[in-house]
């Protein structure tokens, strides 16, 4: 195990990637994005993605948003050496819909909103109202951990270069 | 309560380590001894601790607002008092100008400016009440996990040290290594793998 500080800055990389994965599985191979239960699930990129491309010192930053907004800027941006920092989502089961964003460099999730909890209309309605609250949040905190040891298993399996970063490289640069 | 807020921020931690039996007092005792104190009328300007998710304002630990399921449920208070720079400019001025018609001088020393404004930093303190910022901590125990209800880099620094302070526990921030490293399915030579991975350039 390294030293905490180090392997943060130093594998910022990884929470980057996942996220470009994230993008091209679910236009690709959407049926790869499956839950812990191996069952596929409805997931969508939401109404934000930022993207970053350093080049000779300069960061410049690219933020795509909207309702349904179209992503062709950000592949471009993509081809042009840029990584995905950002990228919100939307996850959707049956009537309930939950909406999040991860950042790259963290795998920090923010903005998440869980399909409404009960209404707490007098003390005894907080117990309820929390643990079903934390059971709405183990959905998108354990998608994020299913897709990232899905990502984690074939970013360090010996067919990346050959498999995933080929197929992802071709989508970027047809 | 920012756990029933409709728009949540979580950092991941994993919790290394086991507390002493039994379990719940070692919970209350950490919880009690790092409790957030009133600075309100004193000249302190900040103060960390923590407090009851249900009743944050005035903090009371109830066994049946602290664990709910298999979770503990506490929140961490920062209390800040933030004085306008020009507030303070105006009264060192003042103070300044009085001791000066006191003594008669034209100038004074560094130290004499230096007393002055700590001086007054202090009774204006005492003369405002901090504002508190409250983030909630869900920690399940058995699963050796915690989510802290924010991103803010500092409050989760304050978190990490409170922590270690009051359960002599360490928790280590979750992100793309160390999410990797915890992995309960990556073997030892997957771990090397990872500690060895590169950066992939996917464009041309």
């Amino acid at each position: 195990m390294i030293d905490m500080a180090a392997a943060y800055n130093r594998y910022k990389f990884l929470g980057y990637e996942f996220l470009t994965w994230i993008w091209y599985t679910l236009e690709h191979e959407p049926e790869k994005l499956t839950d812990a239960d191996h069952n596929e699930i409805d997931l969508k990129i939401g109404n934000r993605l930022v993207l970053e491309n350093r080049t000779n010192n300069n960061i410049e930053s690219i933020t795509i948003k909207g309702d349904d907004p179209g992503l062709e800027e950000g592949l471009l941006a993509l081809k042009k050496g840029a990584f995905v920092t950002e990228m919100e989502l939307f996850l959707q089961e049956g009537d309930f819909q939950w909406q999040f964003s991860i950042k790259g460099e963290s795998l920090n999730m923010s903005g998440i909103k869980t399909p409404a909890t009960g209404p707490i209309e007098q003390k005894d309605d907080i117990e309820g109202a929390v643990l079903e609250k934390i059971f709405l949040l183990e959905k998108p905190v354990s998608l994020l951990d299913t897709l990232y040891e899905k990502f984690i298993k074939a970013k360090i399996s010996p067919g990346w270069n050959q498999d995933t970063a080929h197929k992802i490289k071709k989508w970027i640069t047809p | 309560m920012g756990l029933l807020t409709s728009s949540i921020s979580i950092t991941r931690y994993k919790v290394n380590g086991e507390l002493q039996t039994p379990i719940k007092e070692s919970i209350y005792n950490g919880l009690r001894k790092n409790l957030i104190q009133d600075i309100d009328k004193q000249p302190i300007d900040r103060v960390i601790g923590w407090t009851s998710f249900e009743n944050p304002y005035i903090p009371d630990f109830q066994e049946e607002s602290l664990f709910f399921g298999s979770h503990i449920i506490f929140s961490l208070r920062i209390d800040k008092k933030t004085l306008p720079t020009k507030l303070i400019k105006k009264f060192v001025a003042i103070e300044t100008a009085k001791l000066l018609k006191q003594s008669g001088r034209e100038f004074l020393s560094t130290n004499e400016k230096k007393t002055i404004r700590e001086e007054v930093i202090d009774r204006l303190n005492q003369g405002i009440p901090a504002t508190p910022n409250i983030y909630d901590v869900i920690w399940n125990y058995e699963e050796k996990t915690l989510w802290f209800l924010s991103n803010l880099k500092a409050a989760n620094e304050e978190l990490e040290t409170l922590f270690l302070k009051s359960f002599d526990l360490t928790i280590l921030r979750l992100f793309p290594y160390t999410g990797a490293y915890f992995m309960k399915t990556l073997s030892d030579s997957e771990k090397d793998l990872l500690t060895n991975v590169a950066s992939t350039q996917f464009s041309e």
